[in-house]
């Protein structure tokens, strides 16, 4: 797609302004989405970064218009990480966070805006650090072999289910020793 | 110094050897964001946090090597000189940020330069692995490895909840970015990726161009890569992306064969018309240069032309980046120095071919 501004350029910043009720659809390059970001109606400066889009995310979000705003001002300037001193406020301004504990510090007003980035997760189903990850091996593989174990029982397969049902009390057995050792 | 030597030292490993179906997928990438426990994140580090992370690194790196691929080496952002981090910005290995922005920016590097540590970017450490052809799966494994390899000293900033802490919440869970770079002219050509690139993007995957996010697909290369990093594993993630490119490739070869089908001769008209191009050109930009660049390695894949090695394009695409000219001129040009300097490096480059086929 080429950009609708200088046509010459492709295209890669799409977005959609929803005015009024209005739709309104705009393909624009990186160029003169710089230029011309005040005239539909983005941030301009340093061009689009995540930043700046992911500071927009609030305001796309209706909750967080109007009437609400004055409330979410008054309880961001409040929000501050305790750790490396960043405040909601500040973040959302970078997109960027100041230290890990700024995670916790913001878990809820995060919460929304993760789901939104990572299409509606919040959970993390990956990789595990080998060393500090020893219980949470643990507790996954649990969770996973009671998920099994339901099927089973559907499925009527008891000799299978009685099989996994011991598993996972040994793997129990083994966390609760896990835990205590390491306390 | 002689273009033959030059270039010896000046390609990676992902611009000179042939992976699977590399001609349609020139690289396949992954990166792994990760943070150090208790230090703050570079976005707001101050300056003794910054060189504790370098020397927490600098320890890692001498209590024991990473086998595999030999001695890593450390270069300090501070004491490189302004265009060699521009060519190892130029060959992926760094990004932009890194080379120009970040305050005790540092990076890794294994001798054949398919793996990188970036430190004190966005992040604390970005692991990337960056292999020829498509071989997203291998380039994962390798960088798990390594990843297990830092951690084995290193705690790492991590959620039972949410993951791996990234600095910026795009990141955060797996701290993946998986990407592959892609030759798609039959896609261009037949005026298909139009329609292709808004269906990726619906599959929360984006397609870039070759220098990442903002640059304009400069020869027809593409980078398509995955934006969730949260709430799937790794495997599922290449796998996706593994599926949606393996498509792309299908999709790819059925356009080359309907262009040969359709204006057979027109195709191979424009292919030596560019040929001649590079060849013989005086002057010549960028742009023009990538455009006939990707022509010849079509015409090389569709068997228009024989006996030039098909890793012309990888390797002159980024050869031929303003950094590089300027390296092998061994000082700073000016644009239009630079447009001449490019054509004869390309017209070298050409000669050396012809060299190879006559001995």
């Amino acid at each position: 797609m080429i950009c609708q501004e200088c046509n010459q350029r492709p295209a890669t910043l799409h977005f959609t302004k929803i005015m009024n009720g209005e739709k309104a659809e705009f393909h624009l390059c990186d160029k003169c989405a710089q230029e011309h970001g005040d005239m539909f109606m983005l941030s301009s400066g340093s061009g689009f970064s995540i930043n700046n889009l992911l500071a927009g995310l609030f305001n796309i979000e209706p909750s967080y218009q109007g009437a609400n705003e004055a409330a979410l001002d008054q309880q961001s300037n409040v929000l501050q990480c305790e750790q490396c001193s960043m405040t909601f406020q500040q973040f959302v301004k970078v997109g960027k966070f100041g230290c890990a504990h700024c995670y916790s510090a913001f878990r809820e007003q995060l919460k929304p805006i993760v789901k939104r980035l990572h299409s509606g997760n919040w959970t993390h189903n990956g990789k595990v650090p080998a060393r500090i990850g020893g219980s949470i091996h643990l507790r996954k593989k649990i969770e996973e072999l009671k998920t099994n174990l339901k099927e089973l029982i559907a499925k009527e397969e008891f000799e299978k289910a009685a099989e996994t049902r011991d598993e996972i009390r040994k793997l129990e057995k083994e966390m609760n020793g896990h835990q205590e050792g390491g306390e | 110094m002689s273009l033959e030597k030059f270039m010896n030292q000046a390609v990676s490993s992902w611009m000179s050897s042939e992976g699977p179906d590399s001609d349609i997928v020139l690289s396949s990438r992954i990166r792994l964001a990760r943070n150090i426990k208790q230090v703050n994140f570079p976005t707001i580090f101050s300056n003794e946090e910054a060189k504790s992370v370098i020397e927490t690194i600098k320890e890692r790196i001498t209590k024991s090597t990473f086998g595999k691929f030999g001695d890593l080496e450390l270069l300090l952002m501070d004491e490189l000189q302004p265009l060699q981090k521009r060519v190892l910005m130029e060959k992926h290995l760094i990004s932009p940020h890194l080379a120009e922005n970040a305050s005790y920016g540092a990076c890794l590097l294994t001798e054949n330069e398919e793996v990188s540590i970036m430190i004190n970017e966005e992040d604390h450490i970005r692991i990337q692995c960056l292999f020829p052809g498509f071989q997203l799966l291998e380039s994962l494994r390798v960088a798990f490895e390594i990843d297990d390899w830092l951690e084995e000293e290193i705690d790492y900033a991590f959620d039972e909840k949410v993951g791996y802490l990234t600095s910026c919440p795009t990141n955060v869970g797996t701290g993946l970015r998986a990407s592959v770079m892609m030759h798609l002219p039959g896609l261009v050509l037949t005026q298909q990726m139009n329609r292709i690139i808004p269906a990726i993007n619906q599959l929360g995957l984006v397609v870039r161009g070759i220098y990442g996010e903002g640059s304009e697909a400069l020869g027809n290369i593409f980078q398509v890569s995955n934006q969730i990093t949260l709430g799937k594993s790794e495997e599922d993630i290449a796998e996706d992306l593994i599926s949606v490119v393996s498509q792309l490739i299908s999709q790819e070869r059925s356009a080359r064969e309907a262009l040969a089908k359709t204006s057979n001769i027109q195709l191979e008209d424009r292919v030596y018309r560019s040929f001649g191009t590079l060849s013989n050109c005086r002057v010549i930009e960028t742009k023009e240069a990538a455009r006939c660049l990707s022509d010849v390695r079509l015409g090389i894949d569709m068997n228009y032309i024989q006996g030039i090695s098909k890793n012309i394009l990888n390797e002159l695409m980024v050869l031929t980046q303003p950094g590089f000219l300027q390296q092998y001129a061994g000082g700073p040009l000016r644009p239009f120095e630079r447009d001449i300097r490019r054509a004869s490096l390309i017209r070298e480059r050409l000669k050396m071919e012809d060299q190879e086929l006559g001995g």
